[in-house]
C-alpha cells in the first residue's frame, strides 16, 4: 500500500476533531506571533512550530500506517508523540504567544475551565513530582505491556487512546519540567532541582524497558506477525531498532532537558540577584 | 477526594485489567469488542460478488493469504483443516473458512477453486478489487503489500498471519496467531459451538 504523491500527506486514519485542534492551536499561535510582531518571539515559535508539525505528522499523515504496522516506526512515533513533540511545545513557552492570539470567547472559556475546582485540582494531582515521573514512565510501561500492547494495535478505539495519552502525558511533563516562573509561583511550580530529580528518576526505568525490548532473543509482540508489516523485515530486527529507540534517544531527552533546566536556574538566579532588593550586610563589631 | 483520586484509580485499574486480560482457558487471542464484527464485500470461486450475510449463521474463521504463498498459506490453512478434522461432521459443518487471497491478479476464481479444494469442503477462496481487499483489510487492521518480481515473473506477497473467528452472529470473537497448534485452536472453536 504504498502511496502516491499527496496520499503520503493526507491522514492514513482521519481524526477530525484532532486535526480541528492541531488547526486551532497554529491558528491561534500564528495571530499571537503576528499581534505582538516581537522578534524575540521567533526561537520559541520555530521550537513550538516544529514540536506541534513533529506530532501532527506521526499522526495524522501515512507515517501513522507505518506506525501501525512496523514496531520501530512504532516506537518513533512515541518518541515524537511523548517526548520530542512536546518537549518543544513547552520549551517554547507559547502562553503569552496563545494568549495574544486566542480570541476572547475561547480566552472566556479557558478561563472558566481553569476556575473549575475539578480541574484545579486534578492538574495539581498530575502534576504533582511523584505522580507526575510515575504516570511518565507508566504509561510507557502500560502501552507496551504485550497484551495490551496487541489490543491498542488490534483495536482502533485503543489506538488513538493509546497515541492520544501518551501525547496528553508528554504535554503535562514537559509542561511541568520547562515552566519558566520562580519555585512557588503556582502549586505546580517546583524547584529546578526537584525537577531534575524526576528527570533522573524517569531515565533509568525506561533504559531499563528499552535494553530489554532490543536485547530479547524472542519476538514479544508478536501482534506485527498477525496483522502483517509494512515492508519485508525480520520481526526480531524490527524490535531490535525499536528497543533501541526505547532506549537511548528517549533517555536522552532527560539529558538535555538538565541542560535546559540548568539554563533556567541560572536566569533565575540572575534575576534574583538583579532584581531583588539590595541588602546591606550588617556588621558590628 | 473524588477527582483527586480519579486519576490513579483509573490507571490502577487498568493496570489490574491489563494483568488479567484474557481469559485463562482460551489458546488464542479473546478479540470480543476490541474489533468490528464481519463485513465485507468480495468475489467468491464463482466469480459473484459475496457479501458477510451469505454465510450467516456459521462460525467463519477469516485468514488472508494467497496462493502463491510457500509456507504460511499452506500451514495455516493446513492446521485449520487439522483442527476441523477433530469435530464430527454434523458439527463441522457449523464452520466456514474464508480464505481472502490478496493477490487477485494471480489468484482469479478458478484458482482459488482448485487450492481451497485441498484443504477440505469447508474452505471458501475469496478475492476481490484492491479497493475491496484495502477496504476489509483496514478494517481488520492488517496490511499487505508486493514484492519485486523476480526474472521468472514471480513475486511474494506480505499478509497478516492471524486467523480471525467470528461466531455465529458474525462477531469477532477469537485471533490465532502462528503459534497455535491444531488441538489448541479446536478447544478454542468449541467454545463458539
Amino acid at each position: 500500500m504504498k502511496p502516491t504523491g499527496l496520499e503520503a500527506l493526507l491522514p492514513w486514519e482521519p481524526l477530525w476533531p484532532l486535526i480541528a485542534v492541531f488547526a486551532g492551536a497554529l491558528l491561534v499561535y500564528l495571530r499571537g506571533l503576528w499581534r505582538r510582531r516581537r522578534p524575540g518571539d521567533l526561537p520559541g515559535a520555530a521550537a513550538f512550530l516544529t514540536g506541534l508539525a513533529g506530532m501532527y505528522v506521526v499522526m495524522q499523515t501515512r507515517f501513522d500506517y507505518y506506525a501501525q504496522y512496523m514496531f520501530f516506526v512504532h516506537r518513533f512515533q512515541h518518541l515524537v508523540l511523548h517526548h520530542a513533540g512536546p518537549f518543544l511545545v513547552a520549551l517554547s513557552m507559547p502562553s503569552a504567544v496563545l494568549a495574544a492570539g486566542a480570541p476572547n470567547a475561547l480566552k472566556k472559556v479557558c478561563r472558566r475551565v481553569a476556575a473549575l475546582a475539578v480541574f484545579r485540582w486534578g492538574y495539581r494531582l498530575l502534576q504533582q513530582p511523584v505522580i507526575a515521573g510515575l504516570l511518565f514512565v507508566g504509561l510507557i510501561y502500560f502501552w507496551l505491556l504485550p497484551a495490551v500492547h496487541f489490543d491498542a494495535m488490534l483495536s482502533a478505539r485503543n489506538y488513538w487512546i493509546m497515541n492520544l495519552s501518551m501525547a496528553a502525558d508528554g504535554l503535562l511533563f514537559w509542561w511541568f519540567m520547562f515552566d519558566p516562573r520562580p519555585p512557588g509561583a503556582t502549586p505546580v511550580t517546583r524547584s529546578v532541582g526537584l525537577r531534575i530529580l524526576v528527570l533522573w528518576a524517569v531515565m533509568p526505568p525506561q533504559i531499563a524497558l528499552g535494553a530489554w525490548i532490543a536485547l530479547s532473543d524472542e519476538v514479544i509482540f508478536d501482534v506485527y506477525a498477525v496483522c502483517g508489516r509494512a515492508w519485508p523485515l525480520s520481526p526480531i530486527v524490527d524490535q531490535q531498532i525499536g528497543g533501541l529507540i526505547t532506549w537511548i534517544p528517549a533517555a536522552m531527552m532527560s539529558v538535555l532537558a538538565t541542560l535546559v533546566l540548568l539554563r533556567l536556574y541560572f536566569r533565575q538566579v540572575r534575576g534574583q540577584a538583579s532584581g531583588s532588593p539590595r541588602t546591606t550586610t550588617k556588621v558590628t563589631g | 477526594m473524588k477527582y483527586q483520586h480519579g486519576p490513579l484509580a483509573a490507571l490502577f485499574c487498568a493496570l489490574v485489567l491489563a494483568a488479567c486480560s484474557g481469559p485463562a482457558e482460551l489458546n488464542g487471542h479473546d478479540i470480543t469488542g476490541v474489533m468490528p464484527a464481519l463485513q465485507y464485500e468480495l468475489i467468491n470461486e464463482q466469480d459473484r460478488t459475496v457479501e458477510a450475510g451469505a454465510h450467516a449463521g456459521t462460525i467463519r474463521l477469516m485468514f488472508f493469504g494467497y496462493t502463491h504463498c510457500p509456507d504460511i498459506c499452506p500451514i495455516t490453512l493446513g492446521r485449520i483443516k487439522a483442527a476441523l478434522s477433530a469435530f464430527p461432521p454434523e458439527e463441522r459443518s457449523a464452520f466456514r473458512v474464508l480464505f481472502v487471497s490478496v493477490d487477485p491478479q494471480r489468484d482469479t476464481p478458478e484458482r482459488l477453486r482448485e487450492y481451497t479444494a485441498y484443504f477440505g469442503e469447508q474452505v471458501i477462496g475469496m478475492t476481490g478489487s484492491q479497493a475491496q481487499l484495502q477496504a476489509l483489510s483496514r478494517r481488520y487492521r492488517v496490511t499487505y503489500g508486493y514484492g519485486d518480481k523476480n526474472e521468472s515473473g514471480f513475486y511474494e506477497v506480505s499478509h497478516s498471519g492471524g486467523v480471525f473467528v467470528f461466531d455465529r452472529e458474525g462477531r469477532a470473537r477469537l485471533l490465532f496467531n502462528q503459534s497455535i497448534g491444531p488441538q489448541a485452536m479446536a478447544h478454542d472453536l468449541r467454545t463458539l459451538l
